[in-house]
C-alpha cells in the first residue's frame, strides 16, 4: 500500500505549521508519504459555485494523478479539499456519463480506485495504534474541540461521525490525555471564506466560537482544518477588536497535539508560526 | 356442449367512446359455442342484469362472460345475477374491457381488436368451469383483544356487551396503556386518568372478559373463526387469588432505585410493584430482572411481610391454549427517546425531557404531585421551551410522518404550564400547526389568546447548557428568518410517535402486514381501515399510525362491528378459490410426491400433512393437503409443484392454458 499526500493551497501557504505537523508526527511514527505530482488546486468554494464540470474535473485530475501514480491511499489534511475531493468520487461514482465527460476534460482515465482519509481517519488508522507507547507527555488539557462545516459533511456522502455533534476529534484527544468539554460550538460556522471579503463577520462567528471555548474554561481549542484555524488565529486581532476584549485562548491543530505528546519541539510541530502565542507545550 | 353467453357493457362511454361495442358483440356471436351475443349500456344496472338472467333460460346457457370492468368492482353483482337465472355463479367470468382496454388505448381498430381477445380468452375458459360450492368453516365466538391500552378497551368492551366472550392479553402488569400516564386531555383538558379508569375497572369486572395481564403472545396458528393461539402468561411470583393487593411488600422491599416505567424514568419504584395506584389488576409482580432473591439468591423480604403468604418464587411461566375466532391488534405506540437528535441534547441534559415525561410532571399522580418542577434541581422553571417535530417530518433524521398529536399535546402542555405557573414564559416551535378536529383549533388559540403561549415558527438548530441554562437556538420563518435564542430553564421535545418495540415480532405471529416504520397496515386505506390484509385480525388504535384517543376510539368500536358482525354467523361463507392436490383411488391416492417444496412457500401456513394408512394402520403414502379454511388462493404452490398435483379452483391449470391458446390461435 502507497500512501499519497495532497498538500492543497494552504498547507503549502497560511497553513504551513500544520504541514509541518503533519510530516513531523509521520516521522515520529514511521510513515512515509508521496506528495501527488504535478497537483492542481482543488477548486475550493469558489468552483462549485461557478461551474459544476469545472468543479469536478479539477479534483478528479489529482484523484487520476494519484492513480496513475499508484497511490492506493491518499491523506488530505485540509478538510475543504476532503470535502471537493469525496464529493468528486461520490458523483462521478454514481454517473458513469458524467465520468467519461470529466475523464475528456481531464484528458486522464479516472477510475476512481483511491482510498481518500482525512487526517483524523488517517490518525485513527495510523497513529492511535502505536500511540499508547509512543506517549511521553500527555496532552493534559482541557481542550476544546472545534470541528467546523466540511470536516463531516455532507454526511449522506462521507458518512463519518454524527454530523450535528461529532466526536471523532474528542475520542483522538481523550486517547492524549487531554480532556475534552462539552462543547456546543464543534459545528457552528467560522465564517469560513468571508476572511478575505468580510471580515466583521468572520470576527463575529469566530469570536462566539472563541468565547465558548474560553468561557468553559477550555485551555486550547483543536482544530483539523486550516480554513478554521486562520480564521480563530490568525484574525484573532480583529476578533478582539470587533468584541472589545482580549481572548487569550490558543488554537492548534490535532497533529501539533499529537506531536507534543510524543516528545516533538513545539518548533518541529509549527507552533512558533501562530499569531496566538500558545504557552502550552 | 358448452353455450356460452356474452355480455358486452358500454359501461356508458367508458368503454364504448374508444371500443366498438356492436363490433365485439358481432365478431364474437359468431364463435363456436357462443350461443348468445349482445351489447348494453350499463350491464350492472337492473335491466342490464335481468337481460343476463332472461338469456340464461331462453338460450340455455352453460357458461356467461360478462364483458366490462374490472371483476373488483362488479364481479359479485354479476355471479348474483347468474345465480337468480339459475346458473352456478362460478360459471360466471368477466373480461375486463374498461381498465384493460378502453382506458388505457386510443380510439381505433386496435383497440377493439384487443378488446375481442380479451373476451376470447374468457369464453375460452368459462368453458371449462366447473361449478363451485362455497365453502362453510365454523366460528369460534370467542375474541382476543391484543393490547390493553384505550383502544383494546374500547374493543373488547363493545365486543363484550354483544353478549361474547372476549380474552384481553397486555404484555405489562396493568392494563391502562399510555393515556393512564397522561395528565390531562385535550381539547377539554379533563383529567385522562378520571375517565379511564372506570372503563378499565370495567373490563375486570365484565363476565364476558377475561384478563391476562403479564402475558404475552407466543404463537398463532389457524384462520379465521379458528385460530389457535399461545398465550405465555409469565410469572408473577405471587398467588394472585390469595393476594389482597395491602402492597405491604411493596413498601418492605430493599430494592428501591429502579426507574419507574410508568413514571418515564422520573421516579423510583422497588422491585416488586404496582405500575400505579389505579392499576388493573391491583396486585404486584416482581421484576425478576432486579429482585435481590432472583440476582443474589436471599432476601425474600416480601415472603416474610406478606400477611397472606402469597408470594411464589418458584412460580413458573404458564402457555394458555386458546381458541379464538377474531383478534383485535390493539398494541399502541412508542415515542422515539433515543438520541437520535444529539443537537437537542436529550440525555445529555436532565433538564431537557420529552412530551410523556412532562405528562408525568404535570400529573397528580406523578412524580413532582403535579407540580412543573424540572428534574435536574426541582426549581420551577420561569421559561419553558417546547419543541414540536422533534423528528417527525424530517426524513432527513428522523422519520418522513407526521406524528399527528403533538400539535395538539403541545399546546396542552404550554397551556398547563401557563395554569400552573402564571409567571412563567412558554415558547412553542413549530413547523405547521396541525390541529383538525372538533374543538381542536379552538384549543389551539385559546393556547396562543388566552394562556399568551409564544409560537414561534421555525425549527430549532441546538439546544445546549451554558451557566446552568438552556440556550435554545432557533429561527423565526415569519420574521423574515430572524435568529432566535431563547434562554430557558427546561425544554421538552415532542419526539415521534413510533411503533411499538415487538410490533414487527407479533406481525409476524400474526402473518398480518406492516409497513416500513412498522406499524400494521390496513387491508385498505380508505375502505378496508380496520381490517388486515389476513381475514379475522384487526385493527384499533396507535399500533397502525400514530393517533389520538378519539380516533383511537373510534376505530376500535369499529373493529368491534366487524367482531360482532362475524360471530353472527355459526358458519362463514367463503369463495371456494382454493387450491387443491388432487386425489386418486388407492393405490395411487394422489401423483403428489411428498416432496413438500408447497409447505414452504405457502404464505398462509395452509398446507398440512395428510397420511394414508393401509388395513393394518401402516403409513404408506404421505402427501400435501391444503387446507381450505386458511388457503387464500394465490397459487404459489401450483407454480412450484413439481409433479404438477396442484390445481386451483376456478383458475387451473387447464384454464390458463386455454385462455393462452385463445390468444395464440386465430379465431
Amino acid at each position: 500500500m502507497k500512501t499519497g499526500i495532497y498538500p492543497g493551497c494552504s498547507l503549502t501557504g497560511s497553513a504551513r505549521d500544520y504541514n509541518e505537523s503533519v510530516f513531523a508526527i509521520a516521522e515520529a511514527f514511521g510513515l512515509e508519504f508521496t506528495q501527488i505530482p504535478d497537483w492542481n488546486c482543488c477548486g475550493a468554494t469558489a468552483a462549485h459555485n461557478l461551474n459544476k464540470d469545472l468543479s469536478l474535473a479539477l479534483p478528479a485530475r489529482i484523484l487520476a494523478l494519484a492513480e496513475k501514480n499508484g497511490l492506493d491511499e491518499i491523506i488530505v489534511p485540509c478538510a475543504a479539499c476532503y470535502s471537493r475531493l469525496v464529493v468528486t468520487q461520490h458523483e462521478l461514482k454514481k454517473d458513469p456519463e458524467l465520468k467519461n465527460r470529466i475523464c475528456e476534460v481531464i484528458e486522464m482515465d479516472y477510475r476512481g480506485t483511491s482510498v481518500i482519509l482525512n487526517v483524523i481517519e488517517w490518525i485513527d488508522k495510523y497513529i492511535v495504534p502505536k500511540l499508547e507507547e509512543k506517549i511521553v507527555k500527555p496532552f493534559n488539557y482541557k481542550v476544546a474541540c472545534y470541528y467546523g462545516c466540511l470536516l463531516v459533511r455532507p454526511n449522506k456522502i462521507l458518512n463519518y461521525d454524527r454530523v450535528e455533534d461529532p466526536q471523532t476529534l474528542d475520542v483522538v484527544m481523550s486517547k492524549l490525555g487531554a480532556t475534552p468539554i462539552d462543547y456546543p460550538y464543534k459545528t457552528e460556522c467560522c465564517g469560513a471564506g468571508l476572511s478575505i471579503s468580510r471580515t466583521d463577520i468572520v470576527s463575529k462567528l469566530s469570536g462566539k466560537i472563541i468565547e465558548d471555548a474560553e468561557h468553559r474554561g477550555a485551555d486550547a481549542i483543536v482544530v483539523a482544518c486550516p480554513m478554521c484555524h486562520s480564521n480563530l488565529d490568525m484574525r484573532r486581532p480583529d476578533i478582539n477588536k470587533y468584541w472589545d476584549t482580549e481572548f487569550k485562548i490558543p488554537v492548534i491543530f490535532v497533529t501539533q497535539a499529537i506531536g507534543l505528546a510524543v516528545g516533538l519541539s513545539p518548533q518541529k510541530v509549527g507552533l512558533k508560526r501562530h499569531f496566538v502565542e500558545v504557552k502550552i507545550s | 356442449m358448452a353455450r356460452i353467453g356474452v355480455f358486452i357493457c358500454h359501461c356508458g362511454e367508458n368503454i364504448s367512446a374508444t371500443v366498438d361495442c356492436g363490433k365485439v358483440a358481432e365478431t364474437i356471436g359468431k364463435l363456436k359455442h357462443v350461443a348468445y351475443s349482445t351489447e348494453y349500456k350499463y350491464m350492472c344496472s337492473d335491466p342490464g342484469q335481468t337481460l343476463i338472467k332472461d338469456a340464461i333460460k331462453e338460450h340455455k346457457l352453460t357458461g356467461v362472460v360478462v364483458s366490462a370492468c374490472s371483476p373488483r368492482m362488479h364481479e359479485p353483482t354479476f355471479r348474483k345475477a347468474c345465480a337468480e337465472g339459475g346458473l352456478n355463479p362460478f360459471l360466471c367470468e368477466m373480461a375486463n374491457l374498461r381498465e384493460h382496454c378502453s382506458w388505457v388505448h386510443e380510439k381505433n381498430e386496435l383497440t377493439t381488436e384487443k378488446a375481442i381477445d380479451i373476451v376470447r380468452t374468457q369464453v375460452e375458459k368459462v368453458k371449462l368451469n366447473s361449478a363451485l360450492q362455497p365453502i362453510k368453516v365454523p366460528v369460534t365466538k370467542t375474541a382476543m383483544v391484543i393490547g390493553g391500552g384505550i383502544a383494546g378497551i374500547q374493543a373488547a368492551l363493545d365486543i363484550a356487551n354483544t353478549g361474547h366472550k372476549v380474552v384481553m392479553i397486555e404484555r405489562s402488569p396493568s392494563i391502562g396503556g399510555h393515556m393512564s400516564q397522561l395528565s390531562e386531555t385535550f381539547p377539554t383538558l379533563d383529567c385522562s386518568q378520571c375517565i379511564l379508569t372506570p372503563r378499565m375497572v370495567e373490563v375486570a369486572q365484565h363476565p364476558n372478559i377475561t384478563l391476562y395481564t403479564y402475558a404475552e403472545v407466543e404463537s398463532v396458528e389457524g384462520f379465521i373463526g379458528n385460530f389457535k393461539v399461545k398465550v405465555r402468561k409469565k410469572a408473577k411470583s405471587l398467588d394472585e387469588k390469595i393476594c389482597t393487593g395491602c402492597g405491604l411488600c411493596t413498601t418492605k422491599c430493599p430494592q428501591k432505585k429502579i426507574p419507574n416505567e410508568f413514571e418515564q424514568g422520573m421516579g423510583m419504584r422497588p422491585a416488586i410493584y404496582v405500575p400505579f395506584p389505579q392499576a388493573v389488576p391491583n396486585r404486584p409482580v416482581i421484576d425478576k430482572e432486579h429482585c435481590t432473591y432472583y440476582i443474589k439468591g436471599k432476601c425474600k423480604i416480601c415472603e416474610v411481610v406478606c400477611p397472606t403468604k402469597a408470594i411464589r418464587f418458584d412460580q413458573p411461566d404458564e402457555i394458555l391454549d386458546l381458541e379464538i375466532g377474531a383478534i383485535v391488534v390493539a398494541t399502541g405506540f412508542d415515542i422515539k427517546h433515543a438520541d437520535f437528535f444529539p443537537e437537542y441534547g436529550y440525555g445529555k441534559y436532565k433538564d431537557i425531557i420529552d412530551g410523556l415525561q412532562f405528562e408525568r410532571l404535570a400529573s397528580a399522580s406523578g412524580p413532582t404531585a403535579g407540580e412543573i418542577r424540572r428534574p435536574s434541581d426541582g426549581q420551577v422553571p420561569k421559561n419553558i421551551v417546547f419543541i414540536a417535530c422533534a423528528g417527525s417530518r424530517d426524513p432527513a433524521k428522523g422519520i418522513a410522518y407526521c406524528s399527528k398529536i403533538c400539535c395538539m399535546y403541545t399546546a396542552k402542555h404550554a397551556m398547563l404550564y401557563k395554569h400552573k405557573v402564571h409567571e412563567g414564559r412558554a415558547h412553542v416551535f413549530y413547523m405547521d400547526i396541525r390541529s383538525g378536529g372538533k374543538n381542536y383549533d379552538e384549543f389551539v388559540r385559546r393556547a396562543i389568546e388566552e394562556d399568551h403561549v409564544n409560537y414561534i415558527r421555525g425549527r430549532v438548530s441546538t439546544v445546549f447548557e451554558r451557566d446552568g441554562k438552556l440556550i435554545v437556538k432557533g429561527v423565526d420563518t415569519l420574521l423574515g428568518a430572524q435568529p432566535v435564542e431563547i434562554v430557558a430553564d427546561m425544554v421538552v421535545l415532542a419526539t415521534a410517535g413510533v411503533a411499538n418495540a415487538g410490533a414487527e415480532d407479533l406481525a409476524q405471529k400474526l402473518h398480518v402486514s406492516y409497513d416500513q416504520h412498522k406499524f400494521f397496515a390496513e387491508a385498505h386505506p380508505k375502505l378496508k381501515p380496520v381490517e388486515t390484509n389476513t381475514a379475522g385480525i384487526f385493527l384499533a388504535g396507535a399500533c397502525q399510525n400514530p393517533k389520538d384517543i378519539p380516533d383511537a376510539v373510534s376505530q376500535a368500536s369499529g373493529s368491534a362491528v366487524k367482531v360482532a358482525a362475524l360471530f353472527s354467523q355459526d358458519m362463514l361463507t367463503r369463495e371456494p378459490l382454493v387450491a387443491v392436490v388432487n386425489r386418486y383411488a388407492p393405490p395411487m391416492y394422489s401423483t403428489c410426491v411428498g416432496c413438500f417444496l408447497c409447505q414452504s412457500v405457502c404464505p398462509y401456513q395452509a398446507i398440512e400433512r395428510e397420511e394414508f394408512k393401509n388395513r393394518d394402520g401402516k403409513v404408506v403414502k404421505t402427501v400435501a393437503k391444503i387446507n381450505e379454511g386458511l388457503c387464500q388462493g394465490c397459487g404459489t404452490c401450483v407454480a412450484l409443484c413439481r409433479s404438477k398435483s396442484i390445481d386451483l379452483l376456478g383458475y387451473s391449470n387447464n384454464q390458463v392454458h386455454a385462455e393462452v391458446m385463445a390468444l395464440l390461435n386465430e379465431y
